[in-house]
């Protein structure tokens, strides 16, 4: 008993460690930083480098572009996901195996491979240096993985359900959007939890299809060139760590069961 | 080569019990006799399975004490007590074959491999699973799952006794009996106290020798099935065991009658006056109930027949209150005003439920 | 319960089907075109077959020895963080409380790193090891007195993005392997209880064989993507020092973009992504088998 909590507890401060570090330099200025040795608390606190942040749209129209062309993503993925789950989960037809195998294979597909060649395709049809480019990118992933999370969970809902209300006379369209989706709406939660996931720490596909437009990779540039600001890239890091917070917070309960599905 | 006994036992979740329906379990004192077959009979939520919980370990009471032969187990651990558990589910270890499986618990205590195989060998027997026993356990049905659960029960030359928490809940029905009786075999064949939760008063009827009957957190009754049938001493168990249960009529009893509405009815014994605070009722099992000729007996209203082909139920109001009786296959029942008897013998006097002995013989 | 034959369920994925098309078969076709192509810049190609391929292939040429070179450092890679991350995660989720706010509150810390930008983990990271300004650095450095820089030794390289790593994804094994074990019904243990099983008995005979099927979604996971990462330890060591943290993706970036030989990296990325579906294909068949072996469990 006392071994098992010993583990997770050292587990718990390897991993908020390397995170507390980077707020603890977020608050410092870059000459305690580099000049007064070790410290492990900002001993001149400071919010300069959130001001910073906040007062140069340079800044922080990195993050508000980055939350566009994620929410962008994840509508978009999950409304293409669901019709298509439903099919895999409720009928056989042609291909249907091959098709399911080959849309999980691009959730295998290395970004790096894709780079380039998006890089042509998007500019070509002259969507480079746009939202939609990032989040059409993004979809490659994160449509199969929804489609994969949202089949589990719908073929968890019998198939009585689909034919009673097709038996009271809803046409499909209305059944889908006033009974199923309200019954998946737990299932719908997690699929959006990942596709939001994966698409807000994406870079390489993110950095490619746009100048510089993602918040990650802003802060790469500047913290190249500025000759090492280190409180300010600590400030900006620190600053991408919320929306992923926020997100883990609302849906802390429903991550157990997405996992339980075993379909990340 | 257990004998259990409970002494003082209640127990409650709460952790400041203050009042009798805080308790999960009231307090009781019971012995249950070495090599018995036992069966806790009663709906859900009567404590029974947490009455097993106690016995098994799992649950330690909040107050008394459970002993093993006379030795305090109340607070040992489950692997401490030499008992075995057959759950609701069958449980199994998926990656074992069936004798590897039987095997396990003597593996675990450093028995030797010649003794293991005899055991094992032996209950493979037992429990008709020879043929299986290279069989991985995992592709098994259920019910030969559940023989492997008893079978890991069986194998330990320590357990004195097996618990069994609604063992056929996940069995096919028609291979109900068939383990039931399998199971009443093996008791015979074997020296271990058997105790067998369940709510279906078949399984517990042919199953055990001592029936004991729950209710509200309360053993109303310990008997044999005979015992339970013509001496239920609490109407719950009047109620619940019998098909139909007893009839409970509201009564007002005076000495050896028993008054109905208008109806009066002989009583087998005296009885002293039970007081204006008690709810007084008498208790008659329908089959004790015969249609009576002439004016002998009290008048029912008979609402309907139903034939269930060995005899006929005539479902009756008396007094306003629905009341059961059992009639021949062959008897005519009368298109109107219909008159029953009670054998006084087996008419009972209940006091707040709770059966009433007589003063002394009429 | 089989599914009933509809072809017209086609018209539901559609959407699907051709955003995902144009996402990949476009590019992909780009890929192929270009990796039979020869380009001496200025936008001027030439036929050149299967010479890509042939030169990749072969372990004699530069193209060739630079290519295992980096497949041998990523498998390599692969094969440590696995061998770490997986009984680690086993472990941890094994350390899990069962109940209450500590559950949560543990959920929710150890999802934590999952949803950091990939660069930013190699931010915090490359901070982090810092000799003079990070806290892990400076404790090796200067407190165990052991000379450590991710940027100028090999073996300091490797360990600072292999914890990482480990840093990173440990929380998913983790948290699929603690999915598993609480779908484990109390009986079981009760039962092993009553059998007078070992805590290792335990582990072995109920918990490892219920956590097969998670853990086989989590192997093939971290193996894919610690096949694909690219930001992460680009960030940290830029593939340095030398090109002993070259691993392929990114020397596929480093030929692509870095020398613009389109035709080389194409081939590669060809190559590489045959690999990956390979692999993918093999776990797919593997986990198939195993939901078909065990239907239903009550």
């Amino acid at each position: 008993m006392r071994l098992r909590s010993l583990i997770l507890t050292l587990y718990l401060v390897f991993l908020t460690l390397p995170i507390y570090w980077l707020m603890n330099m977020s608050f410092k200025n870059n000459s305690e930083i580099t000049n007064q040795g070790l410290t492990l608390y900002p001993r001149e606190f400071t919010l300069k480098n959130y001001i910073n942040i906040f007062t140069d749209p340079a800044w922080y129209m990195g993050y508000v572009d980055s939350l566009i062309y994620v929410a962008l993503n994840t509508l978009i993925s999950i409304s293409v996901a669901l019709p298509a789950a439903y099919a895999f989960s409720r009928y056989r037809f042609l291909g249907d195996k091959h098709l399911f195998f080959w849309f999980l294979t691009n959730r295998m597909a290395p970004p790096a491979v894709f780079a380039l060649p998006f890089f042509n395709l998007y500019s070509a049809v002259g969507l480079f240096d746009t939202h939609w480019a990032v989040a059409l990118a993004h979809t490659i992933f994160n449509v199969p993985l929804a489609i994969w999370i949202l089949e589990g969970f719908m073929s968890g809902v019998p198939r009585e359900i689909d034919e009673t209300a097709f038996i009271d006379g809803y046409s499909f369209p209305r059944f889908f959007v006033k009974i199923f989706v309200p019954l998946i709406a737990s299932g719908i939660g997690v699929a959006a939890f990942f596709c939001f996931m994966f698409s807000w720490v994406e870079l390489l596909l993110a950095r490619t299809l746009t100048n510089n437009m993602p918040i990650s990779s802003i802060m790469t540039r500047t913290a190249s060139s500025a000759g090492m600001d280190w409180g300010q890239l600590a400030a900006a890091g620190v600053l991408t760590l919320v929306p992923g917070a926020l997100v883990i917070w609302f849906v802390r309960n429903y991550i157990a069961k997405g996992f339980a599905l075993g379909r990340v | 080569m257990a004998r259990i006994e409970l002494n003082r036992l209640a127990h409650s979740y709460k952790a400041h019990p203050s009042k009798p329906s805080d308790f999960a379990l009231k307090e009781m004192t019971h012995t249950w006799e070495h090599g018995g077959a036992y069966a806790l009979l009663g709906p859900s939520g009567c404590g029974k399975t947490t009455l097993l919980n106690i016995i098994s370990g799992l649950v330690t009471p909040s107050q008394g004490a459970v002993l093993f032969d006379g030795r305090d187990v109340t607070r040992l651990p489950t692997e401490k007590r030499n008992i075995a558990q057959v759950f609701q589910f069958p449980v199994i270890y998926d990656t074992m074959t069936v004798a590897q499986n039987l095997a396990f618990p003597l593996k675990n205590r450093g028995v030797d491999r010649a003794t293991i195989d005899r055991r094992i060998a032996e209950v493979s027997r037992m429990l008709g699973l020879e043929r299986e026993m290279n069989r991985p356990a995992r592709g098994l049905t259920a019910d030969m799952k559940q023989k492997i659960s008893l079978g890991r029960g069986l194998v330990r030359a320590d357990v004195g006794a097996i618990l069994f928490d609604e063992p056929l809940t996940v069995i096919d029905p028609h291979m109900k009996w068939l383990l039931r009786a399998q199971l009443k075999r093996v008791h015979e064949e074997s020296d271990v106290t058997m105790i067998y939760v369940t709510h279906d008063q078949t399984e517990a009827l042919t199953f055990a020798d001592k029936v004991v009957v729950m209710y509200d957190g309360e053993v109303v009754q310990l008997g044999t099935p005979q015992e339970l049938f013509e001496r239920p001493e609490h109407t719950f168990v009047g109620y619940f065991i019998g098909s139909p249960g007893m009839n409970v009529l509201p009564a007002r009893i005076e000495g050896d009658r028993a008054h109905v509405g208008a109806a009066a009815i002989p009583l087998g014994a005296g009885y002293a006056p039970l007081g204006a605070a008690v709810k007084s009722e008498i208790g008659i099992r329908p089959e004790f109930l015969r249609l009576a000729a002439g004016t002998d007996g009290f008048s029912v209203a008979l609402k309907r027949v139903e034939d269930i082909g060995r005899h006929k139920i005539l479902r009756c109001e008396l007094d306003g209150r629905p009341l059961a009786a059992i009639a021949p296959e062959a008897a005519e029942i009368p298109a109107d005003g219909i008159r029953l008897s009670a054998d006084p013998a087996h008419v009972h006097v209940y006091a707040d439920g709770h059966r009433v002995p007589a003063a002394g013989r009429a | 319960m089989d599914k009933p034959l509809y072809h017209r369920a086609w018209f539901l994925v559609l959407p699907a089907f051709l955003l995902v098309v144009f996402n990949a078969v476009v590019p992909m076709m780009t890929v192929v075109n270009y990796s039979v192509q020869d380009t001496f810049g200025n936008n001027q190609f030439f036929w050149n077959g299967i010479g890509w391929y042939q030169e990749l292939l072969d372990p004699s040429t530069e193209l060739g020895g630079r290519f295992y070179d980096s497949l041998g450092r990523n498998l390599l890679f692969s094969a440590i963080i696995l061998a770490i991350e997986v009984p680690l995660g086993v472990l941890v989720a094994l350390s899990m409380p069962r109940a209450g706010w500590r559950v949560a509150a543990c959920l929710v810390l150890m999802a934590l790193p999952l949803l950091v930008p990939w660069n930013v983990v190699g931010t915090i990271w490359q901070i982090f090891a810092r000799e003079d300004i990070g806290l892990f650095g400076y404790f090796v450095n200067h407190i165990l007195g052991i000379t450590y820089n991710y940027t100028s030794g090999v073996f300091s390289a490797w360990f600072t993005i292999v914890v990482m790593d480990v840093w990173h994804w440990t929380s998913l094994i983790a948290l699929l392997s603690y999915a598993g074990l609480k779908s484990i019904p109390d009986a079981y243990y009760q039962a092993a209880a009553i059998d007078g099983a070992s805590r290792w008995a335990v582990f072995t005979t109920i918990q490892l064989p219920k956590l097969r099927r998670v853990l086989l979604i989590g192997v093939l996971l971290r193996f894919m993507d610690s096949f694909m990462i690219y930001t992460e330890p680009f960030v940290v060591t830029g593939g340095g020092p030398g090109n002993s943290t070259t691993i392929l993706s990114i020397d596929l970036v480093k030929i692509a973009l870095g020398q613009f030989d389109l035709g080389k990296a194409a081939a590669m990325s060809i190559v590489y992504n045959l690999i990956i579906l390979a692999v993918c294909w093999v776990f797919y068949t593997v986990m198939t088998q195993v939901d078909a072996q065990r239907p239903k469990e009550g």
